[in-house]
């Protein structure tokens, strides 16, 4: 019952209640049309009829006066299907015809009657009594007089417009009931249909809601709206699932690599507690803490917005910017500190380069990149040296490209480099907190770019690589 | 200098209200967004100092109001969401400064002092001086006991913004911010260089240091 209800519930089930309703609504006019518009026909019919054989009649009586026309009548109304003859004097006596009784009053009135009488035939009276009480016929009748006052009375039965009446009804009837049976089936098998795909779907939900993300909505192939609908849900689930799983990383990321700070502070704080209570000790304890929450609160700042580049930034934040012009600027605003480290620090522009972008944004990841640059050419064979590149290439793609002559980036780590927290052997002990790169990737996926990794031999070579669709 | 911080958590709120009487200013203190507005309203404050994201009522929505009601003492935004787009938010409802959680308060400190003089001088002067430096905003030209300095324009940027908020401490992130209009945070010593190729420039062949360096806060310019 629960099933049928729930059927009953389905779209497909209304829609097909709603068609089943308008069709035989549609069927039952017509039918209904047609019946009456068949009786007029056959009413007009029967008349016709009648008029004819009294036209037939009144020749006859010309012809051979009272007993040829009775003899007519008697031979007419002997042949099997004969319509209603009937010959009365003036008191209402039946003289001759078909006829054994009529309903009272006919014989009164001259000209067509007003509506069907009943009657009966001649024989009629054993037949009645052997089967109980037939239902009298009803006809239609002409009745006239002859000169000499003799009624007579021409009729013709109506069991036959009534019989077509009754076989209209009955198709009516037939149609509609296979109507309703078949849009019964189409209703049961299409909402059903529609109905367990849909319960597949919730059930999947149901299971996904549970926790278990891995899972993924069912889709049938058929590339019908379920399907699309499906398809649709599970990119957002893998969607999904991919912000979990980097907030995830990003958590375990913070438990690791951020406890190792915490700890120290409060280490320092402990010894200077334990120690010799001496303002000075005191006070470079304090300033070093200062000095590692503000890398803590640095490193937080930094996991904090790449997590909100990956979730997905505002759009409001992108304008039309001149990448040149933030190239500039990074490039002069790390001039000096790249000179006092010994590294030499180049920039090749052309014309300004109009872009989509957040200038805040691919600031802050050139100005990582540059940082890194710098920091690892200090480890160079010759003469350190960056190198900042910006260049439109053929297809309309925007490429930047940092590159420093240091020890580089094996292949096999450079895709690695832009993970979160992952700071390569070598560089443990520079400073920095690792997300760097990551944030930089995280900005270029923000803008529809990427970072790109490749030898400069020696040294490394990144490139924030535009898409050309991110010019304006 | 009289400040009203609305903030709602009592011990970030107990502590700026001790830091702030420490560094000889008085501090009141509201605890959800009603009472701030109201305070706002009635009491005379230099500086407001509001935290975005308040009980009953936010913080941005209090300053619109005020601003609506032609109060404009300036207002320094708190909060946790340091975003771009935040920070553009809090700017447009009327806000004057913008600082992100956590903070130092040597920053809090540093940008208050500088809202409260930006809100007294009502006219920028053309010609800064701080004891014998001179520096024309109109012809560019720097001098130091009548003795020109040729600055790269950044240096006159960065002179400038010293120099207009001379006797304040200025912090490497308000530098960043008001000089390159940048506002992440550097990753190393980027401003410093700059500043100590400043100092190399206005300070060099003269006995008296002009720039000083505020430990754990910023820089300062003063005579």
């Amino acid at each position: 019952m629960a099933r049928l209800v729930a059927i009953m519930k389905t779209t497909a089930a209304r829609l097909s209640a709603l068609y089943l309703i308008l069709f035989a609504v549609c069927a039952t006019f017509l039918v209904i049309y047609m019946t009456s518009l068949s009786a007029r026909m056959l009413a007009v019919q029967t008349r016709d009829t009648i008029n004819e054989e009294v036209r037939g009649l009144d020749r006859a009586y010309q012809r051979g006066g009272l007993p040829f026309l009775v003899r007519v009548i008697e031979s007419r109304a002997r042949q099997p299907g004969a319509n209603l003859y009937l010959l009365a004097d003036t008191n209402g006596r039946i003289l001759s015809g078909n006829v054994e009784s009529l309903q009272p009053g006919i014989l009164d009135v001259v000209g067509w009657t007003e509506r069907p009488f009943t009657y009966s035939r001649f024989g009629e009276a054993e037949t009645r009594l052997s089967a109980g009480r037939p239902p009298p016929h009803e006809a239609m009748a002409l009745v006239f007089r002859l000169p000499n006052q003799i009624i007579v009375l021409v009729g013709r039965d109506l069991g036959e417009p009534e019989q077509f009446r009754r076989v209209m009804q009955r198709a009516l009837v037939v149609t509609l009931a296979i109507m309703c049976l078949g849009a019964l089936l189409i209703w049961y098998f299409v909402g059903r249909r529609a109905l367990k795909r849909i319960d597949r779907v919730s059930a999947a939900s149901r299971r996904i809601m549970a926790g278990d993300l891995t899972r993924r909505l069912p889709v049938s192939g058929a590339g019908d709206e379920f399907d699309r609908l499906s398809e649709n849900l599970n990119k957002m689930l893998d969607r999904i699932a991919a912000l979990n799983e980097g907030l995830r990383q990003v958590s375990d990321n913070i438990a690791h690599d951020l406890k190792t700070p915490l700890t120290r502070l409060r280490n320092r704080a402990e010894a200077a507690l334990a120690g010799n209570p001496k303002a000075s000790g005191y006070r470079e304890a304090l300033e070093r803490n200062i000095a590692e929450s503000d890398q803590l609160i640095r490193t937080f700042n930094a996991i904090l917005m790449i997590s909100r580049l990956e979730a997905g930034y505002s759009a409001e934040a992108v304008s039309a910017i001149d990448l040149r012009a933030i190239v500039a600027d990074v490039v002069e605003l790390y001039e000096p500190a790249a000179e006092e480290q010994g590294v030499t620090l180049e920039a090749v522009l052309n014309g300004p380069v109009k872009l989509q972008g957040n200038r805040e944004l691919i600031g802050q990841a050139l100005s990582n990149i540059v940082d890194n640059a710098i920091k690892y050419s200090a480890g160079a064979t010759g003469a350190p040296c960056v190198g900042v590149a910006l260049e439109t290439a053929a297809g309309g793609e925007v490429r930047l490209t940092v590159s420093d002559n240091g020890p580089g980036v094996p292949s096999q780590d450079r895709e690695r480099v832009t993970e979160r927290f992952v700071r390569l052997e070598e560089s443990r002990t520079q400073p920095g907190s690792g997300l760097g790169l990551s944030l930089a990737k995280a900005v270029m996926t923000f803008h529809g770019g990427h970072l790109a990794f490749a030898d400069n031999d020696p040294g490394l070579a990144v490139t924030m690589v535009f898409p050309a669709s991110a010019q304006a | 200098m009289k400040i009203l911080v609305i903030e709602d958590d009592r011990e970030a709120a107990d502590y700026l209200k001790n830091a702030l009487s420490e560094a000889g200013h008085t501090a009141d203190i509201a605890r959800d967004g009603d009472s701030g507005f109201s305070m706002a309203e009635t009491g005379s404050y230099d500086i407001y100092v509001i935290d975005r994201m308040l009980p009953r009522r936010d913080g941005l929505s209090i300053i619109a109001e005020l601003r609506g009601t032609g109060n404009d003492t300036p207002a320094l935004i708190l909060s946790a969401l340091g975003e771009v787009d935040d920070r553009v938010t809090g700017l447009r409802a009327g806000g004057d400064d913008y600082l992100t959680k956590p903070y130092a308060f040597s920053e809090l400190l540093a940008r208050i002092e500088v809202l409260k003089r930006r809100a007294g001088a009502k006219e920028i002067e053309t010609v800064y001086q701080v004891g014998d430096l001179e520096l024309d905003r109109l012809s560019h030209a720097v001098r130091r006991a009548g003795q020109e300095i040729v600055l790269q324009p950044r240096e006159f940027r960065l002179l400038e913004y010293m120099m207009r908020h001379a006797g304040q401490v200025v912090t490497r992130t308000m530098l960043l911010e008001n000089v390159w209009d940048y506002h992440f945070d550097p990753q190393t010593n980027v401003i410093d260089v700059h500043i100590s190729r400043l100092r190399g420039k206005i300070e060099k062949g003269f006995d008296k240091p002009l720039l000083h360096t505020v430990r754990g806060a910023g820089y300062m310019l003063k005579d």
